[in-house]
């Protein structure tokens, strides 16, 4: 009797504390707040009040990637390039982009005479909706997703190819030969890069065999699908990077806005807080390919596990899933900033001979292995 | 054959990035390169490169000697008449007359550092300084007479 009681004491003490440690987590604030609410006002004004905290939240996160993503940007920059960086206004230099964010609040938002003046001013707007409808499906942490729907991979990949809208919508509105052809360029690049991501995206389609983002992360339990899938993953992984720095317009792609060739192409005309709003979704349009990738090839919030390292493995499940999450996507975001400082800029036809000469093909050849390894079970 | 030529293209291809990205994030890692000045602040331990041109100066020992014959090479050198050699006739000790300058006039506010004075120099009596900070409130003060007062030409140069 006393036996039993004391080999099921130490096993009570871990959930305990277990559970202790899960409490800091957003999927339990979410659902603090959301029972709070339901006991309030009644189930509709509830949903009304969440949806409306969603919302605010998200505007919250884009200022905040906006601040973090620009300012993190400077400093890769300015460090790959053995320089300083900024590092004057505020602690290490780090309120800078909160300056230039205030900077650019006062700033005329000025409204060139001869553009078409409805499609000028939408364009901004539009590119900063397509950046906030994609942050809809992504899992930010454990049980804590905005719209978890079941084709969430394809719903991100319809809806991030409307950005290009918003681009050539600038690009002709602004009445400029060089906005023009920026926004040219830009949706000759996003056509064509489009299918090469989307054909990596799907190498871990196959592999899972759903479209929903929590199915995907949940296959990763036992294992990244960059570990678990050899090298077939790996080169989907690297044409999903390629594919994706070209799809957010960065360098060494960035021939849309080439500041060397058109000024800025198409946000040459634009400036003050619609010229901001073009730069934050390119920045959260940055941060969203690299949180799908997270997703897709890193396991989201998913811990990193090894194997039956017992210790190992609960010393990771100690760390909560949206530092997890996060810590991955600044990764990625991380290998797209050093790419843009490293290389230089294509011509169009180097970049176009890239994508449909050697990304297209080899990923083409690539999804072929995945669907034989899937198939085979050679996987993990 | 098409598809090996195609295969070193696309592994040659990612060895050359993977050597521009190892280089990149060395000096990413290593701030220790980082080779920005903070000027104003760091004045009194500024240290700048070795070849820094600031402006051309003359020289002088500690008697008041100079390298300079005269010669007007740097005159004949420098691309925008920086540098006017008024020269005159010293009387040597044997009773001869000899060329030497009389003053050596280096206008600041022409020149563009260019170093051809220097080069052409050939007895090595002018050289670029490392000093920069050049503002001055009246424009006159930028036109300098480089051999100092009572200077005369070191023994031995021709």
């Amino acid at each position: 009797m006393y036996e039993r009681i004391i080999t099921v004491l130490p096993v009570k003490k871990i959930k305990e504390k277990k559970q202790n440690i899960t409490v800091w987590s957003f999927a339990d604030i979410s659902k603090t707040i959301d029972q709070w609410l339901n006991d309030w006002v009644g189930a509709t004004w509830a949903t009304v009040f969440e949806m409306v905290i969603a919302g605010v939240c998200v505007i919250g996160l884009f200022a905040l990637l906006g601040l973090v993503l620009v300012i993190m940007e400077r400093k890769v920059a300015a460090w790959i390039q053995i320089r300083l960086g900024p590092n004057r206004v505020g602690p290490k230099g780090m309120l800078q982009s909160l300056a230039d964010t205030v900077k650019l609040l006062v700033k005329e938002g000025m409204t060139p005479d001869g553009a078409d003046k409805f499609l000028f001013n939408l364009a901004p707007f539009i590119a900063m909706i397509v950046a906030m409808l994609l942050m809809a499906p992504i899992a930010f942490a454990k049980d804590f997703q905005m719209w978890d729907l079941n084709v969430g991979v394809l719903y991100i990949s319809a809806v991030s190819s409307i950005s290009v809208i918003s681009i050539l919508m600038a690009g002709w509105a602004s009445n400029n030969k060089y906005s023009l052809l920026g926004a040219m360029r830009s949706g000759a690049q996003i056509v064509s890069y489009e299918l090469s991501a989307g054909l990596s995206v799907l190498a871990i389609v196959v592999l899972t065999g759903s479209l929903s983002l929590t199915d995907i992360i949940q296959s990763q339990q036992n294992g990244w699908w960059i570990f678990k899938g050899h090298i077939p993953v790996i080169i989907a992984f690297i044409t999903f990077i390629i594919a994706v720095t070209a799809e957010t317009n960065r360098a060494p792609f960035d021939l849309a806005e080439a500041e060397s060739e058109l000024t800025a192409g198409f946000h040459t005309e634009y400036s003050g807080m619609k010229f901001a709003l073009f730069f934050l979704a390119e920045y959260v349009n940055v941060f969203i390919v690299c949180a799908i990738g997270a997703t897709l090839f890193l396991g989201g919030w998913m811990p990193f596990h090894i194997g039956s390292w017992e210790g190992f493995n609960h010393v990771m499940d100690y760390i909560p899933s949206s530092i997890w999450f996060f810590g991955k996507t600044f990764f990625l975001i991380f290998l797209i900033m050093w790419f843009r400082w490293t290389f230089p800029r294509l011509r169009i036809d180097q970049l176009l001979n890239l994508e449909w000469k050697y990304l297209l093909p080899i990923s083409m050849i690539n999804l072929l292995l995945v669907t034989v390894m899937a198939i085979m079970g050679w996987h993990f | 054959m098409f598809i090996t030529d195609y295969i070193k293209d696309v592994f040659g291809a990612m060895k050359s990035l993977g050597t521009g990205l190892k280089r990149t994030l060395y000096y990413f890692t290593h701030h220790k390169e980082i080779i920005t000045q903070q000027y104003p602040d760091n004045r009194a331990t500024l240290v700048l490169p070795d070849r820094f041109k600031g402006e051309v100066v003359m020289p002088h020992d500690e008697k008041n000697e100079h390298r300079c014959t005269g010669c007007t090479a740097c005159e004949l050198a420098c691309p925008n008449g920086t540098i006017k050699v008024v020269t005159k006739f010293d009387i040597t000790p044997e009773g001869k007359k000899k060329k030497a300058i009389d003053k050596l006039v280096y206008h600041l506010e022409l020149c563009t550092m260019c170093n051809l004075c220097i080069v052409a120099c050939p007895s090595d009596a002018i050289k670029m300084a490392q000093t920069f900070e050049h503002s001055v409130f009246d424009r006159s003060q930028l036109t300098k007479v480089l051999n100092k007062p009572g200077s005369k030409i070191m023994e031995g140069v021709e």
